[in-house]
């Protein structure tokens, strides 16, 4: 293995398994093997497999739990601080926002048991609403952020913020990316190091953060910083690899260091394992060995902004943008715009045209039908975060907005009282309702605002693949819990209107959504029926088309669902349809769409004709 | 120091395609080689494109493969392998696809007669034309003679073992590592299957022009020509305002009136799908089909 390896301190065992991890995997062992006793988090893409993994470590080791939101996660975690424990909260980017409250002001009490968050950022908005950097964060709240640049370094650095936080009284972040986190490479295992015991810290003066207190915690964090800055002068994960040529340096950290590399094998770079705070003495000595300095780094230029800070003249964004994620290719571009690589020759590339396949809800899925009535329903919809926000895509089409995690029911209140023509709609799944959606209804209900909410519940987290939640009935380990009663729930909060349907129920549906319009108030309306995929994989006898009664309406086709597609023949010269046996569950809603009733289970049909 | 060996895995959600990277990455590795296995699969449950990329060899930098510098792309599906072409090396990368199609939902939203699917057109032989070494084959079908559909990942597998340094027991070890349990069985042929079709199709093409390698694809012929072109008859008297037609109209080219009575607000939008009048409780709507060509209103 590089370097890395050495930079987390521990002793080289002469026999270290190699074994291919993830980064998220490998995040996981980090933590596993500096002794973290307690570990939360609310699944996201990326970061979702973090907690998974260290699931699958003994409980006797460790804690570990899905919590109902991020800052319940990391309020969990800094908990477990207090008490004198190593503990980690995961999250994705956005999911720090969420924490952010409590991430603020805990950076200024600090740590007593070492104090992680992993985030991963997802550069190119894989699977988020945006693609902000949480470097920033860093720097934001005065916290140290590494940035591991593959499997080893991750599962290194994760080891180091642990004794980093311990040792400078700070939370640590560790920071990956979407590249990073789903990229498996060969990691050297090592064994797990049970921490220190440490007890409660009992001062108030530095664990209760009124005025009083918090003013000289201010002080005690930016002495942190400049204490944290000399360390990261000499610390190894911080390293100048001279190359022959001195032209040129380039600075750069994390997932962009192997894009360098592939580029400019023999380049002078410095890489940087912490991106935040950065060491003025390292970057000006870095700066003034070479005659041109360039900084790679995806996302914001935080990196370059505090080399220029220091008076030199780094080229960064001018040549690799500021938006989206890195790869080779642009990595090259950027260089060979900045004449320090040679264009490669134009290669005669041959494209056919992409064919379109967004992702789509799967063959059977509950939103499917959920959408159908909303859209029927004519209102203007405030949608969430889930598979659902798809709905929003032709052809259901059947949502206006959507914003963040609980957005909805907020803005369906404020669309009702700016006067929109429409009736107000707000729709959230389950888990996106537990995690933020409780506060919005409760302030529909306490401002008597007139929306109708959906609670669209397919009793699981089924977006990040399928995760527990307070609603499941199980934990992260699989064990029984208590579960939610939403109605209750929603009763207790004061909604007076409240029906449960079968999702699958179309008409059901759609006339519980009309009345539920038709209630002045706030009313809600539980769409129930799980997930198609987890926790168990649905599948039901298929239906058939009956070729010669389709009269190609395609009514069916409303739906959008994955099993059903055109039929060669035609009639009126529109195709007809057929579904793909191997696909259909057997939900039956095209069934109840079709005008003619044309679709029938397949052994009614006999013999089909595909 | 030698460049790393680069391997595109490419297909639909559902297919496989993180299963034969993980199996081909723990081969490499195995083999003592450094191995970088990279996907996005945030949204591979539900039908979106998936792709993994497995670099090997004594020192991988990064994690996925440049444009245009892959040595083999394996496609689980045509589309999908047409659309990560430009990935491969132009002068000897190999491309093996699986003739199977997955139509997705957005290629048959088009309702106006005639309209064509949305589906890549491009046939196995104009493909073959622009790869250096082609191979189309019809795995899901292989796949199905042997009695299990979802083996077909398996099978591209093994066409893609003859084009690796990898001795062929070490890589049923890896089939037999990675697939469920229960069908060891079936993959291991499966396996044996797809290295045989590509070594008899080498047989019969010795060249590396391999024209014998690509099998037809079944790709969807282009529909009759438009003939007709749709208007709307809505009977004032006979509607009742219950606007079902608007809401479920697929085009949205439906409105009330200021009188509340239903009218064709976009008709440049209006395919004459019928729906409206299938649909419509008071017989109010009938879509006629005028013929705008003499020679197509016949049909």
């Amino acid at each position: 293995m590089k370097a890395a390896s050495e930079a987390a301190g521990g002793p080289q065992q002469a026999k270290a398994e190699v074994r291919p991890l993830t980064g998220n995997e490998a995040i996981a062992r980090g933590a596993w093997e500096a002794g973290v006793k307690v570990a939360a988090a609310y699944p996201g893409t990326p970061s979702t497999e973090i907690l998974e993994s260290l699931a699958r470590y003994p409980a006797e080791d460790l804690h570990a739990q899905w919590s109902t939101n991020e800052k319940v996660a990391l309020d969990v975690a800094i908990g477990a601080s207090f008490a004198g424990k190593r503990a980690l909260a995961a999250m994705k980017h956005v999911g720090l926002n969420v924490a952010a409250d409590a991430f603020m002001s805990q950076a200024y009490i600090g740590s007593n048991g070492g104090l992680v968050i992993a985030v991963a950022d997802d550069p190119g908005i894989h699977s988020s609403q945006n693609e902000q950097d949480t470097r920033i964060y860093g720097q934001f709240a005065t916290v140290p952020v590494l940035e591991p640049s593959d499997a080893q370094e991750a599962l290194d650095f994760t080891r180091l913020a642990f004794e980093l936080s311990e040792r400078f009284d700070t939370i640590a972040i560790v920071r990956t990316t979407t590249r990073l986190a789903h990229t498996r490479s060969p990691v050297a295992l090592g064994a797990r190091q049970e921490a220190p015991a440490r007890g409660f810290n009992e001062s108030p003066a530095k664990n209760v953060m009124i005025p009083a207190h918090a003013r000289p915690r201010h002080v005690a964090v930016l002495e942190r910083e400049r204490k944290l800055k000399e360390y990261f002068e000499t610390a190894p994960i911080n390293r100048v690899e001279m190359g022959g040529d001195r032209a040129f340096g380039v600075i750069t950290a994390g997932t962009c260091y192997p894009y360098v590399r592939e580029v400019l094998p023999g380049a002078s770079v410095l890489k940087l394992g912490a991106s935040w705070p950065l060491p003025e003495g390292l970057l000006a000595r870095f700066c003034e060995s070479v005659e041109r300095v360039f900084v790679v780094e995806e996302l914001e230029p935080v990196i370059e902004r505090e080399v220029r800070a220091l008076g030199f003249k780094a080229e960064g964004k001018q040549f690799f943008p500021r938006v989206g994620e890195f790869s080779p290719e642009i990595v090259r571009a950027g260089f060979e715009k900045a004449s320090v690589l040679a264009p490669r020759a134009q290669r005669p590339a041959w494209t056919p045209e992409p064919l379109v396949r967004p992702p789509v809800l799967c063959a059977g899925c509950p939103h499917t039908s959920s959408y159908m009535a909303v859209r029927a329903s004519g209102a203007r919809v405030a949608g969430d975060i889930g598979c659902y926000t798809l709905a929003c895509l032709d052809p259901l089409r059947g949502m206006d907005t959507t914003v963040s995690m609980g957005s909805s029911i907020g803005n369906a209140i404020g669309m009702s009282k700016a006067g929109d023509t429409k009736p107000v709609m707000a729709t959230i799944g389950d888990s996106t309702f537990l995690h933020a959606g409780i506060p919005g209804l409760i302030d529909a209900v306490y401002n008597n605002a007139n929306i109708t909410v959906v609670l669209l519940d397919n009793h699981i987290t089924a977006m990040t693949g399928g995760q527990d939640h307070a609603g499941t009935g199980k934990t992260l380990r699989g064990e029984a819990a208590p579960r939610v009663d939403y109605e209750a729930l929603v009763r207790a909060i004061g909604v007076k209107w409240v029906r449960t349907v079968d999702s699958y129920d179309l008409a059901a549906m759609y006339q519980t959504l009309r009345e539920a319009i038709a209630h002045r108030g706030v009313s809600v309306v539980i769409s129930n029926r799980p997930c198609v995929l987890d926790p168990v994989k649905i599948k039901g006898p298929a239906l058939t088309v009956v070729n010669e009664q389709c009269n190609a309406c395609q009514s069916c086709m409303n739906l959008g669902c994955p099993a059903l597609t055109w039929d060669e023949n035609t009639f009126e010269g529109r195709h007809k349809v057929k579904i793909d046996q191997s696909l259909c569950i057997g939900c039956t809603l095209c069934a109840q769409v079709c005008t003619i009733d044309c679709i029938k289970p397949t052994h009614s049909v006999g013999a089909v004709a595909q | 120091m030698s460049e790393p060996v680069n391997v595109l895995i490419v297909g639909v959600g559902g297919q496989g395609v993180i299963m034969v990277s993980k199996a081909l990455a723990w081969l490499a590795q195995s083999r003592g080689l450094e191995v970088k296995q990279s996907e996005v699969h945030g949204m591979a449950k539900r039908g979106g494109s998936v792709f993994s990329h497995v670099r090997f060899g004594e020192q991988v930098w990064s994690p996925t493969i440049p444009r245009g510098e892959a040595d083999i792309l394996v496609a689980l599906e045509w589309a999908e392998g047409l659309r990560w072409l430009p990935f491969l090396k132009p002068e000897a990368g190999i491309f093996i696809c699986d003739t199977k199609r997955i139509v997705p939902p957005f290629a048959c939203l088009n309702r106006r007669p005639g309209a064509p699917m949305r589906y890549s057109r491009e046939t196995p032989a104009e493909v073959k034309a622009h790869v250096a070494e082609g191979y189309a084959i019809d795995a899901t079908q292989m796949a199905e003679e042997l009695g299990n559909e979802r083996a077909a990942n398996v099978i591209l597998l093994g066409a893609l073992s003859t084009a690796l340094d990898f001795p062929p027991e070490d890589w049923e070890k890896a089939v037999a590592e990675f697939v469920p349990k229960k069908t060891v069985a079936v993959n291991l042929e499966a396996f044996r299957r797809g290295r045989a079709w590509i070594e008899e199709a080498r047989l019969l093409a010795p060249t590396a022009e391999a024209p014998a390698a690509i099998a037809p694809a079944r790709v969807s012929p282009p529909g009759p020509a438009p003939a007709y072109a749709p208007r709307l008859e809505i009977v004032r008297e006979w509607c009742k305002s219950c606007d079902i037609c608007v809401k479920l109209c697929p085009e949205r080219c439906l409105r009330l009136d200021a009188e509340r009575i239903a009218e064709l607000a976009d008709p440049a939008k209006c395919t004459g799908c019928r729906l409206c009048e299938w649909l419509c409780p008071d017989f109010a709507i009938r879509v006629h089909l005028d013929a705008v060509a003499p020679q197509g209103a016949a049909a």
